[in-house]
């Protein structure tokens, strides 16, 4: 599944285009709506990262199951004998990697144009990255597939997603805030177990409801 | 004859909302039957395939497959059932032989190189096998979508509009296709619109009006003037 | 049956007005207003206990697929979030006079706050699909999905605001309340649960009639 969605990906390369575009104008956005001032800049860093990695996540996810409707192929997903969940975990799996190679990208972007001092931080930092985009990917993935049959569906998904992720921008937003102040990864232990529980939680809900989302 | 048809449909009600599109449906297809179900639009044509092709749930009512029930049994019933709806389920930026080997490995179904090529052939898209389907016509699509079925071997097939968009060549194969299967043991349940071609693969005709079975009669000695007939007579006769 | 539990609940809430009331002394420094407390607080329990009997609700329609299930996790969340907005509502009448502000990004006002929006979601949901069992379907899955949110959104919340006061009744150890306060503040709990209660089961028989004339 993963295979076939990123092989649709490389071919038509509609959805990462796009979101490399949209990371680069969010930057100019930032830096316009804050000004030069660096110390500003500092404080509200960890905060816009995680507002380009959801922004540009939500993007993307919301896009996960638009190629099953060409052709009717969400019927056949449900046609195809064998456990839906593993279907559930390729499209996680095809979204995972888009996200990543978004969210490194506009990670490079905000060291070099807002001048981040990563160090020794970097490890860190992309263990809670790691943690923080399989939550957003876990629960997106679900919703996803559940609002691309409804109305307004473009609408409906961020407004279903955004409040769902509170617990996973307040942890992933204070842990990276710490992280860059150069605090031991002991310091953000605490959030770490929420961002993890959270993904488990979010995991188990998507790998047992699947097949009740897929349903006709 | 077996004793238990391979399809079989009981007191089949399906609701949508303030619709009732199936209002206690009744059906049977035995091994090496086919069955054409005719009706106008909205009759409950596509909803009833949709039923016992395990993608929606009845209202009331059962469905089953080889005896096994669409709803609780979904998983074994689609590992023997064959669907060719409207859509073609093929993704437009994969070639011809991606498309077929996705679906194959999503199915846990082992099919090396020579098998896709094989089923390619048999559609006649061989030299088409490594062109993305974004570039291939309506007939070529839904050929791709018959190739499918010729490498998973169903035991039941439920096919909508199957000879919709295909030109001659392609209908005398599928026609070819669907006796074979028939004599393999097979139980074919279409629906269509038209009173063509496909007539003549059916053993028996049904048609529904209004979400009831209006007739269900063996095809045998009735000519295309005849059908048109009985269609008219049982359509009408409802709305 | 559903009868008697609207006019239990109505026994309830005159009980609960003359204990809020009369029985229940004036608060010192607050005044007259710290009396909102005997509607606010309850309703928030209630609201809770309504969203985990929706939760319930839901998991038992995705696995018997029996109509009641829906209707009653759909009527649950809906009432749910009534209590939850009235115990919004009441919050920020309650802080103008105390606080001075209706409503402060506090930790407790914030989490209730998030929770209430994803179940406005959850109502939202419902709307937007035109396939009723479908519709049941993804509503539950939203359901579970944001009833187990609840924990994470609370600890995160209480992490991100370190400046928490603890609850005050759900403390470890001996309850600084006075007894009399506590039992006002159970009688109202008492009659609102039956109210919510009461609210839901008719909810879910009018959503069983609105089904019925569609059918």
């Amino acid at each position: 599944m993963a295979w076939k969605d990123l092989l649709v990906e490389r071919r038509s390369k509609e959805t990462l285009n796009a979101l490399l575009f949209f990371s680069l104008a969010l930057l100019f956005v930032f830096q316009f709506a804050l000004g030069p001032d660096r110390e500003r800049l500092a404080a509200v860093l960890p905060g816009l990262l995680w507002l380009g990695f959801i922004l540009s996540g939500v993007l993307g996810l919301g896009r996960a199951f638009l190629v099953e409707h060409q052709n009717d192929c969400w019927e056949a997903l449900l046609l195809t004998p064998g456990d839906k969940s593993a279907i559930y975990l390729g499209k996680l799996a095809g979204s995972l990697v888009l996200m990543a190679v978004v969210e490194t990208l506009m990670l490079a972007l905000f060291v070099v144009f807002f001048n981040v001092e990563l160090g020794g931080a970097l490890p860190g930092l992309a263990l809670v990255i790691a943690l923080g985009t399989i939550g957003i990917a876990a629960v997106g993935t679900l919703f996803a597939a559940m609002t691309a049959q409804a109305r307004a569906r473009e609408l409906l998904f961020p407004v279903l997603l955004l409040p769902v992720l509170v617990p996973v921008l307040l942890g992933t937003v204070k842990a990276t805030e710490a992280l860059l102040l150069h605090e031991p990864l002991a310091a953000v232990a605490h959030w770490l177990k929420l961002l993890a529980a959270a993904d488990v939680v979010y995991l188990a809900i998507g790998l047992l409801t699947f097949d009740v989302i897929l349903e006709g | 004859m077996v004793a238990v048809p391979l399809v079989r449909v009981t007191g089949l009600v399906r609701v949508f909302g303030a619709q009732r599109v199936l209002d206690g449906v009744n059906l049977d297809v035995a091994a090496g039957e086919a069955v054409a179900l005719l009706g106008a639009n909205g009759a409950g044509k596509t909803t009833l395939l949709k039923i016992v092709a395990t993608l929606l749930r009845p209202t009331r009512g059962t469905a089953t497959v080889g005896g096994l029930d669409c709803v609780r049994d979904a998983e074994s019933v689609r590992a023997i059932l064959g669907v060719v709806a409207h859509g073609t389920y093929v993704y437009e930026d994969l070639t011809a032989r991606e498309n077929l080997a996705f679906w194959m490995r999503l199915g846990g179904r082992a099919a090396d190189r020579d098998m896709l090529d094989g089923a390619l052939a048999e559609v006649e898209l061989e030299r088409h096998a490594d062109e993305r389907v974004r570039t291939f016509s309506a007939g070529m699509r839904r050929r791709l979508s018959l190739a499918r079925l010729t490498l998973t071997r169903p035991r039941v097939l439920l096919l909508d509009e199957p000879f919709a968009g295909l030109d001659q060549r392609a209908r005398k194969w599928l026609e070819g296709r669907l006796e074979a299967f028939k004599s393999d043991g097979g139980a074919l349940l279409m629906a269509t619109h038209s009173f063509g071609r496909e007539l003549g693969v059916a053993d028996r005709l049904a048609i529904l009006a209004g979400g009831r079975m209006a007739l269900d009669t063996p095809r045998a000695g009735l000519d295309p003037q005849d059908v048109q007939r009985l269609y008219v007579a049982h359509t009408e006769e409802v709305s | 049956m559903t009868t008697l539990l609207g006019w239990l609940s109505g026994l309830g809430l005159v009980a609960g007005l003359v204990m809020g009331f009369g029985v229940a002394p004036r608060e010192v420094t607050q005044g007259n207003v710290q009396r909102i407390m005997y509607l606010h607080v309850p309703a928030v329990w209630v609201a809770y206990l309504a969203f985990m009997a929706g939760f319930v609700a839901s998991i038992a329609y995705l696995a018997r697929r029996r109509p009641g299930a829906d209707r009653l996790a759909h009527a649950a969340c809906e009432v749910g979030t009534l209590f939850l907005g009235v115990n919004i509502a009441t919050g920020a009448i309650w802080g103008k006079p105390t606080w001075g502000t209706w409503w402060t990004w506090d930790a407790r006002l914030t989490s209730v706050a998030v929770v209430f929006v994803m179940f406005l979601a959850y109502l939202l949901l419902r709307g937007a699909i035109d396939d009723h069992d479908r519709a049941g379907r993804y509503a539950a899955v939203l359901g579970i999905v944001a009833t187990l949110n609840i924990p994470l959104v609370h600890f995160s919340v209480y992490w991100w605001r370190t400046l928490h006061q603890p609850p005050s009744l759900l403390k470890p150890g001996s309850s600084t309340m006075p007894s009399v306060i506590l039992t006002a503040l159970l009688v109202n709990f008492a009659a609102l649960a039956l109210l919510g209660a009461y609210f839901i089961a008719r909810r879910a028989r009018l959503l069983a009639a609105e089904e019925e004339a569609l059918a």
